[in-house]
């Protein structure tokens, strides 16, 4: 294909040549040009399908309000659907398909919809497929999806980097147009730290599309001037290719900078866009304005455009829709259109203009008074007819149509606030209202309602003084050039009357005669209108069709339009890439990853490894044949329990108290006393929640009179800490208290069995007596070890055998792992991981979280003794309640199979040996099972209505979903050493 | 001496050092970090008391000190973070607490923190991707705590060209990952 519609001039780099695919097929571009730009340069004019009658569309814009002209770009991982044509920026080599259309976009099979136009107007879902009631989800939804519907989704992981950044300014200004850079030149020379966002690729706004917005110089050399003179200053921050998408609290703004669209694929490690939260203290709005549509029969045939975008085309892209061009519209400003056009060359038949008294236009005739009835063409605009002043009938031969119902000053960051547009009556559009912009946001340039260039530029820069006089930075308004200031002249005019199919919403397939039902079914207010209608949805969010329709509504309620309503925008501005949102947080890197101190050491020993929250903790270790995990487990359990295991336990959480009152902070905090603990010793320690249920368990070493370290359970180790800086600062403000987490700081292994005092004789130093006598079960002390490191030692266990936690500053974990391993060789040491560690737990009736599991109260575990009634302490008081203290309450037990050779299953429900199996006669349910390589038995912790008092009573332990059913008796829960006398050994 | 080897937070003998473009991340292990909160009523005497001892005047909001072998910064009200060369001050929290005796908590912090210097001209756009905090007008002597890499961390800047990091020992791995994947986004 060729540049056939190709014209002189603009900003296009012609020595740039680019290539690139639209449908399979091959064209070509120049630099600076977009997709719809070059197409359009190629001659090609239906660029897509409408979303419900399968409508041939082209180009209607040359922005991001683009309804119409959406593609699949790029291939692969990388394609992306519902791009507008008119934003993706050309690069040699880029590929694009159109979309919805089957098989290929002139021949659509499903634009049979169109004939069927009569029974798929608004709310036909609603009203058709409500019967059978059972067929929406599974047959007529898929359906209608597969039907209707935009770009398909690739099913691939797109390949490429997002990147997540954050902004500081004193001044964020959305949009370098007149208005923009007005206000940049101002604010930047006062030294203000300023953003400036733009979301086109090239600065300047209309300024660039239009001819002789400024009196003495081009806009586009006054434009590359300022552009100039903000990227030499230090304090401004250009950013093209960035769309600021919402409006957020304090001032906060989102934006995504498109940092590789515009190139084949990013360079290595370089990210395809950027999402951007931008804290600002003033933001200054500049977005301009977007040309209105006027509805009329058939207005939606490619080449039918809006007139400011053709002007944008002929003038920065130097392209022409087509050789031949008609203007419609109700003001002066679209004769321009003409003007331009015509001094390219292209032929203009005509101007339709609504308004009896429009002015002449030189070179071509001014129909005044007339309408566009009609339009032919089947997949592009062929002629239009005409409605004279007098009543007579003209079809006008032409390619293309630019059409302008005038301009709505673009309000969408206006309203991310619940801010309410209000009507100006002036130039016959919405504008920002005073009340419910975001907090520091000031408006100004076209988006405020002036639409002069003129007025823009000085608006934009006194705009830029105010805000920065607001922060205490003294500016005075930039020196501009002189510019445009026609007065808007312009008579309201929305559609053609007596019209039947006149789009209002080109991308929703949204006419004047849908309103007219919506408005015949009393869907008359603003809210559902859109609802019912679709109007405003999907991509383009109702840029160039919302005030058409709600102009047509108050017409048919005999209202005015602001009396109608007025509609308020949501972010995001334009749609935002699910990657962007994503950003690097992706895969592996969805969350931060923990590693113990051992970590190293246990992949070495080929661990398998669980994932803990954000830790990894070594599962099991297995040897060498064996195949089953759980060989390996009851081998770490065993040995053990026979001689000497080491598991590493850093993950629990440990938090430093100290000061003057940490005792009695602890006792506020845990449900039993600490303030009696001596000093050297350890006590097990429970906490409860507020409303009395148990939320967590650990320990407390008391290291000195006014120094405990406390433990939390792994999974518990930030949400203990939280809850004990607020009891620290919020409820108990006096006390002399100071935390730290110390978690990450030491590097604590669990050494147990035995032969664990025997091993850590040998590594402990000679000075330290930690025999039994000297160092006895719930001991406690700083020590020295492998010739003179600091280290803790504490006599605890959860496995229930002789057994301790040393610690050692986290960089020596690693080196302390080897020497334990290497000390404990005479007595066959083993690693264990968290399975061995959590089925010696069951064996010893120790609870974790599944015991623990947000229902469960200190009595429930056959803790209610620890819930002391002599101090007060969080959770005391409800803790009393009596439905929590009734005698069939829920006791923590063991299970165990009556035939020893069955399996108990997790999570099933207990029943007694007769009646039915039912919720109304559950008597508890399995919180923990394990198989026990001591006790050759499946064994489990459970929660037994009245369990304490029903040992030795057998029960179903039932799962009805998967039809299981065993037979268990009650036994204590402690099942290995139930009096303790191993730890103590 | 004992005869333990000790590992840096990446898990290796030796610290690692990455260079990419103008940028240079190094991982920092010969410091030692103690953590000071002055006991209720004793920010004075602390203030005082760390002065004559070891020359700093502790920091305000926001702020870092750094005179000899120690350096601070603030972490909250009346508590500050402590450092000094490791090699000397291995037993820093011991050190301060003989000095500071019931006038103040100390916790010995070392090994809690992994710490990533960040060198290079690109300093600023390299963390802009990370974090939140406003380090381009964060001058040398600012300290800050923000999140980066969904992590906890504190920034302390130490030059104009060099931002140190101070992050959970345990997930070095992944602060790390966030330094490389930004620092290859600006280089």
């Amino acid at each position: 294909m060729t540049n056939g519609n190709r014209l002189n001039g603009g900003l296009i780099d012609r020595s740039t040549n680019l290539n690139f695919k639209f449908d399979g097929k091959n064209f070509s571009g120049f630099q600076g040009d977009t997709l719809a730009s070059a197409l359009m340069a190629n001659g090609v004019r239906l660029m897509g399908r409408s979303f419900k009658y399968h409508r041939p569309r082209g180009v209607l814009t040359a922005g991001s309000e683009e309804p119409n002209a959406l593609v699949e770009l790029r291939s692969g991982g990388r394609q992306e659907p519902n791009t507008r044509a008119t934003v993706a920026e050309l690069y040699d080599g880029l590929s694009a398909n159109s979309q919805n259309r089957w098989p290929s976009l002139e021949r659509d099979f499903m634009a049979i919809n169109d004939r069927f136009s009569n029974f798929l107007t608004a709310g036909f879902y609603y009203k058709t497929f409500m019967w059978p009631k059972a067929f929406w989800e599974k047959l007529y939804e898929p359906v209608i999806r597969k039907a209707a519907g935009l770009g398909s989704l690739t099913g691939e992981d797109d390949p490429d980097a997002y990147d997540k950044g954050f902004l500081h300014c004193d001044l964020l200004i959305v949009g370098a147009g007149p208005a923009g850079l007005a206000a940049a030149l101002t604010a930047g020379r006062a030294g203000a730290q300023v953003i400036l966002a733009e979301e086109d690729f090239h600065l300047g706004g209309r300024l660039i599309a239009e001819t002789g917005a400024l009196a003495d110089v081009s806009g586009a050399d006054w434009v590359a001037q300022t552009q100039a003179e903000l990227a030499g200053m230090g304090n401004v921050r250009l950013m093209p290719r960035t769309t600021v998408f919402g409006a957020y609290d304090h001032g906060i703004y989102g934006a995504v900078e498109r940092n590789a669209d515009h190139l084949a694929m990013p360079a290595e490690g370089k990210p395809r866009q950027t999402l951007w939260r931008i804290y600002s203290k003033r933001a200054l709005i500049t977005t301009g304005a977007i040309e209105r549509p006027i509805a009329f029969e058939n207005n939606d045939r490619p080449g039918i455009m809006l007139a400011g975008a053709v002007r944008a085309y002929v003038n920065r892209w130097a392209t022409t829709p087509a050789q031949s061009l008609v203007v419609f519209a109700n003001n002066d400003d679209a004769h321009q259109t003409a003007r331009d056009l015509i001094a390219q060359g292209v032929k203009v038949p005509a101007i339709v203009d609504t308004r009896p008294d429009a002015p002449d236009v030189e070179g071509t005739e001014v129909l005044k008074g007339a309408e566009i009835i009609n339009t032919s063409g089947r997949l592009g605009l062929t002629s239009v007819q005409v409605r004279t002043d007098k009543g007579f009938t003209r079809d006008l031969h032409c390619e293309a149509l630019a059409m302008s119902g005038g301009w709505n000053p673009n309000l969408g960051l206006t309203c991310h606030q619940r801010g309410r547009p209000v009507w100006n009556a002036d130039i016959h559009a919405f504008v920002p209202g005073e009340e419910g912009l975001p907090v520091g946001q000031i408006v100004a340039g076209a988006a405020k309602g002036d639409l002069t260039t003129d007025a823009a530029l000085q608006g934009g820069a006194n705009a830029a003084v105010t805000a920065l006089s607001d922060l205490g930075i003294t500016a005075t308004p930039a020196d501009l050039p002189a510019a445009q200031d026609a007065p808007v002249s312009l008579s309201p005019f929305w559609h053609v009357k007596g019209a039947k199919r006149a789009w209002l919403d080109y991308q929703n397939d949204v006419t004047v005669k849908d309103v007219k039902l919506a408005h015949q079914e009393n869907f008359t207010s603003v809210e559902h209108l859109k609802r019912y209608t679709t109007l405003g949805m999907a991509t383009d969010q109702g840029k160039t069709s919302n005030v058409g329709a709600l102009a047509v509504m108050a017409e048919l309620t005999g209202k005015s339009i602001p009396e109608t309503g007025s509609t308020i925008f949501r972010p995001p501005y334009t749609p935002v890439a699910m990657g962007a949102l994503a950003g690097r947080a992706v895969g592996k890197e969805f969350h931060p990853t923990r590693l113990t101190p051992s970590h190293k050491w246990a992949e070495e020993q080929g661990a398998v490894f669980l994932e803990v929250g954000n830790w990894l903790r070594a599962q099991w270790f297995p040897r060498k044949g064996e195949t089953h995990w759980r060989q390996s487990v009851n081998r770490e359990v065993l040995q053990t329990r026979n001689s000497v295991g080491v598991c590493d336990v850093t993950t629990l959480g440990k938090i430093d108290v100290q000061g003057a009152d940490a005792a009695a902070f602890l006792n506020m905090i845990y449900a039993n006393g600490f303030a009696k603990l001596p000093v050297g010793k350890v006590r097990y320690g429970l906490m409860l929640r507020e409303d009395g249920v148990a939320y967590d368990d650990g320990t407390a070493a008391r290291l000195a009179e006014d120094h405990f370290v406390v433990t939390t359970t792994t999974a518990n180790a930030v949400l203990v800490y939280r809850n004990m800086e607020f009891v620290r600062q919020c409820l108990c403000p006096n006390m002399d208290v100071q935390l730290i987490s110390t978690t990450e700081a030491w590097a604590q292994y669990a050494v147990a069995g035995p032969n664990s005092r025997k091993l850590l004789q040998k590594i402990v130093d000679p000075e330290f007596d930690i025999s039994n006598e000297a160092f006895p079960f719930m001991a406690c002390g700083e020590i020295t070890v492998c010739g003179g490191l600091r280290a803790r030692l504490f006599r605890i266990s959860f496995s229930g055998e002789l057994a301790y936690e040393i610690a050692v500053p986290t960089r020596y974990g690693d080196g302390l792992m080897r020497a334990l391993m290497e000390a404990g060789e005479e007595f066959d040491v083993v690693p264990y991981g968290t399975e061995a560690l959590g089925v010696m737990r069951i064996e010893k009736g120790h609870a974790t979280g599944n015991e623990l599991n947000g229902t469960t109260t200190a009595l429930n575990l056959g803790l209610g003794r620890m819930v002391s009634t002599k101090k007060d302490c969080i959770g005391n008081v409800l803790s009393r309640r009596e439905g929590m203290n009734t005698p069939d309450a829920l006791a923590l037990v063991g299970l165990k199979p009556v035939d020893a050779k069955d399996t108990l299953p997790a999570g099933g429900h207990l029943m007694n040996l007769t009646g039915p199996v039912d919720a109304a006669h559950d008597q508890g349910y399995v919180t923990s099972t394990a198989y026990s390589p001591i006790l050759n038995s499946s064994i489990a912790l459970g929660y037994v209505k009245g369990g304490f008092d029903r040992k030795g009573e057998q029960l179903r332990l039932v799962n009805p979903l998967e039809g299981q059913e065993v037979l268990v008796e009650i036994v204590s829960a402690h099942f290995v050493d139930p009096e303790g006398e191993k730890l103590r050994a | 001496m004992h005869k333990l080897k000790p590992i840096t937070p990446l898990g290796s003998d030796t610290p690692r050092q990455d260079v990419i473009g103008t940028i240079t991340i190094t991982e920092v292990v010969d410091q030692a970090l103690a953590s000071v909160a002055a006991r209720t009523d004793q920010g004075a005497t602390v203030r005082d008391a760390m002065s004559d001892k070891t020359g700093l005047a502790l920091p305000d909001v926001g702020k870092s000190a750094e005179v000899g072998p120690y350096s601070a910064f603030w972490m909250g009200p009346d508590q500050w973070m402590i450092t000094a060369a490791h090699d000397s001050h291995e037993l820093l929290a011991a050190e301060l607490k003989s000095s500071l005796g019931d006038k103040a908590s100390v916790v010995e912090q070392t090994d809690g923190w992994c710490r990533f210097d960040v060198a290079g001209a690109a300093l600023c756009d390299l963390f802009e991707r990370l974090c939140n905090a406003p380090v381009r007008t964060m001058k040398p002597g600012a300290a800050i705590r923000t999140t980066a890499e969904h992590l906890g961390v504190f920034l302390q800047r130490l030059a104009d060209d060099r931002i140190a990091v101070f992050g959970p020992r345990s997930s070095a791995g992944s602060l790390h990952h966030g330094l490389v994947a930004a620092a290859r986004s600006v280089a």
